[in-house]
């Protein structure tokens, strides 16, 4: 290993910061899936007839499913009856309906976080909902979002007070069949977030979901639902954390988007779930699937994700462009370090006229972190003049890492353009001694490369959540310089 | 007062081959020195050892710098200290704006001078006047470090970087390489703007072509890892005329 190389390696070490844990009694139902967890979720969420039918359907499918071990990872058996599928802080109520109701306990916990929820103090113009393991504990913003039309608010509020929605779009973009932790998900969501933006509407605020799992032993299944209307406007972020412990927990969420008639609907993650110590013990697996159908006639989604924590990343956040002239995007950055490993990219599936996609993928892999890049582009026959750019980038630090890329193209109609780009690259002891001879501090010079590097991703983000990822790169990569 | 540069039987090598045998050198402020010798004599490996780059294994000898001690500061410390090495190839940064490296390695050195960090639209402003002198496009504002750029405009930027950030001691490493003529004029020029008597010059070159706009106080010849011969300005000419095997053969 060269001198900047060893630089690099001790430079990567500070650590998870976010791994604490908050003392709270919770009411956690004990370990186990079976018909009568799902009912009992179901009834503790004071569900209507149909989502229950709906649980226990993907359930019985479930059952009969085998976990999917086709992507570049190595995942340690999930044993899925040692998992708790339900904990929420104990309330009197369900559910706080104001912030005066919510526990200081758990407002600290967020305050610590850097998520305050308190309205008053938050950065102007975004509205959080904040999601504690099973349930939403507040939800910041709602009566100016009110006014605007604009519904946000905890999913399992939705399903008590727009049944009409929930019915008519839940599962409409993934179905409950789609995947084995799609399947599971459906059978035991318990939280998430879910917005409707109604016709015209330009949604007033930045929303924000932060997602916390603190429990132990549990597994965080939330769904998220969000509509837009025709020619609507939303940007939505969302944020996540978990206590450092020593054993693994799943994170199983599915994300449901959908745009109709010239809507446009921004979805961005940074995503810091604990990702394991340096050998390998404990993290999150984060088994997502996200995706956006792009229902209407110029019908616009756009996927930015800062995947920067969790043991293991499983996640395709991809759209499915029906409507003409639709348009899907995908910017990722996904930094591995340590054992971490990732298999993330996306699929845009051209069904319409004219639908154009973009994918900009960088994958940043340091000690010995895995990083996969799979996409999938997919002209169908009837998408005439459909077209697609991917550009996917790789930047190795230091000798024991991996990159590495399986893009698909499957094109059916001759008048698509599809055009792929892709580099792997390392920090060079050139790049990085250019930075010091003009006096910049090693950390800051390997910060100032990787930041470069992941430029185009982050000018997607709204303003700042692009600084809050540049800072999470930053310690996610601590010692990384290699 | 002492020396801005004071080499000392300085031996470097690389991978266990000694490429520097024993180099000797003074620099005074003010004072601008030519390096010059043939191919593998050492020259670019005695630009980066001042820089502080690693991979030079010194066995001996010692290097001061204003009198404290070089050899024991890290790349970074010199160059906030105000050693400045304009690269024989600069590398190429993607993403990383030319203007921000600019502003963060300014006020690296201030900060270590105890000045507060410079104003973003009184940098904007010195920046383009500078740019003005070097012949650089506004369009280079908006570039990232060396990114897509010609031969020609790194060795500028390279100049530009320098005519920003004042340094006490300039070492160029074969700036002049590959320039045309109108390049390597502005290159001079950028040099010449940096002479003062509280600050010195090091170029190191390959031809004595430089020495036509930048005329140096002293020229010395480095073969195979010592210096073989010093003189003034006429020196370098002499070279021109008998070549390096005039030198090589005398210090045989």
């Amino acid at each position: 290993m060269s001198e900047s190389a060893k630089q690099l390696e001790s430079l990567i070490a500070r650590g998870y910061q976010h791994g604490f844990v908050t003392e709270i009694d919770s009411d956690t139902v004990p370990p186990g899936l079976d018909e009568d967890v799902v009912r009992l979720i179901s009834r503790k969420k004071q569900e209507p007839e149909f989502l229950t039918a709906w649980r226990l359907k993907a359930l019985r499918h479930w059952l009969t499913m085998k976990e999917p071990h086709w992507a570049h990872l190595r995942v340690a058996p999930i044993d899925y009856q040692s998992i708790s599928y339900y904990s929420a802080p104990r309330t009197k109520k369900d559910g706080p309906k104001s912030l005066a109701e919510v526990d200081p306990k758990l407002l600290e916990t967020y305050e610590k976080l850097g998520v305050p929820l308190h309205e008053r103090a938050r950065l102007a113009g975004v509205a959080v909902d904040a999601v504690f393991d099973s349930v939403s504990v507040a939800t910041t913003f709602r009566e100016r979002l009110a006014q605007a039309g604009v519904v946000f608010c905890p999913f399992s509020e939705a399903v008590r007070t727009r049944p009409d929605l929930i019915e008519r779009y839940l599962g409409s973009v993934v179905p409950i069949f789609d995947n084995y932790f799609a399947a599971l998900n459906s059978a035991v969501f318990s939280d998430g977030s879910f917005v409707y933006v109604p016709k015209g509407v330009r949604c007033p605020m930045e929303l924000s979901t932060y997602f916390r799992i603190n429990a132990l032993n549990t597994g965080q299944f939330e769904r998220t639902l969000i509509i837009a209307d025709e020619g609507s406007y939303v940007s939505y972020l969302e944020g996540c954390s978990a206590p450092q412990r020593d054993e693994n927990q799943l994170h199983a969420a599915v994300v449901e988007l959908i745009a109709l008639d010239e809507a446009y609907i921004k979805y961005s993650t940074v995503q810091n779930w604990y990702p394991g110590d340096a050998n390998g013990v404990g993290g999150i697996y984060n088994f997502v699937t996200k995706r956006g159908e792009c229902r209407g006639r110029n019908a616009h989604i756009s996927w930015t994700q800062v995947e920067t924590g969790s043991a293991i990343t499983w996640k395709y956040p991809s759209c499915v462009l029906r409507g003409e002239g639709s348009i899907g995007e995908f910017y990722s950055v996904a930094t591995v370090n340590n054992q971490q490993q990732a298999d993330t990219g996306t699929k845009m599936i051209h069904i319409g006229k004219d639908t154009r996609s973009t994918i900009i993928s960088k994958g940043i892999s340091a000690g010995a972190g895995q990083n996969t890049y799979r996409g999938l582009v997919k002209i169908l026959p009837s998408a005439q003049g459909a077209r697609n750019f991917t550009q996917c980038d790789s930047l190795l630090m230091g000798p024991r890492c991996g990159a590495h890329t399986f893009p698909y193209v499957e094109v059916k109609n001759p008048s698509a353009t599809v055009e792929h780009e892709a580099s792997t690259s390392k920090i060079s002891d050139d790049q990085l001694f250019y930075l010091l001879a003009r006096g910049i501090a090693a950390e800051d010079a390997v910060n100032m490369i990787v930041s470069g590097f992941c430029k185009s991703v982050f000018k997607e983000l709204p303003m700042e959540f692009a600084v809050e990822a540049q800072a999470l790169l930053a310690i996610s990569l601590e010692g990384a310089v290699g | 007062m002492a020396a801005m540069l004071s080499i000392d039987n300085l031996h470097v090598s690389v991978g266990g081959k000694e490429i520097l045998k024993g180099l000797t050198l003074a620099v005074q402020a003010g004072e601008v020195h030519a390096i010059m010798g043939p191919n593998g004599s050492g020259k670019s490996t005695l630009a980066h050892v001042l820089a502080g780059r690693p991979g030079y294994q010194i066995s001996a000898g010692t290097v001061r710098y204003q009198g404290r001690d070089l050899l024991a500061l890290p790349p970074e410390e010199r160059a906030r200290e105000g050693v400045f090495l304009g690269f024989q190839y600069p590398v190429e940064i993607p993403g990383v704006n030319n203007v921000y490296l600019l502003k963060a390695a300014l006020n690296a050195q201030r900060k270590q001078r105890g000045l507060p960090e410079v104003d973003a639209f009184e940098f904007l402003g010195l920046v383009r006047e500078k740019m003005k002198l070097m012949h650089i496009e506004d369009s280079f504002l908006s570039r990232g470090v060396n990114e897509g750029f010609s031969g020609g405009e790194k060795k500028r930027n390279e100049i530009l970087q320098m005519v920003i950030l004042e340094p006490r001691l300039a070492i160029l490493d074969e700036t002049d390489s590959g320039l045309d003529i109108d390049a390597l004029k502005l290159v001079a020029a950028g040099v010449n703007t940096q002479r003062s008597p509280e600050r010195s010059c090091v170029l190191v070159t390959h031809y004595q072509r430089l020495l036509e706009y930048v005329v140096p106080d002293f020229v010395h010849v480095l073969v195979r890892g010592r210096i073989a011969k010093s003189g003034d300005r006429g020196l370098a000419l002499e070279l021109e005329r008998r070549g390096y095997d005039w030198v090589t053969g005398e210090a045989a």
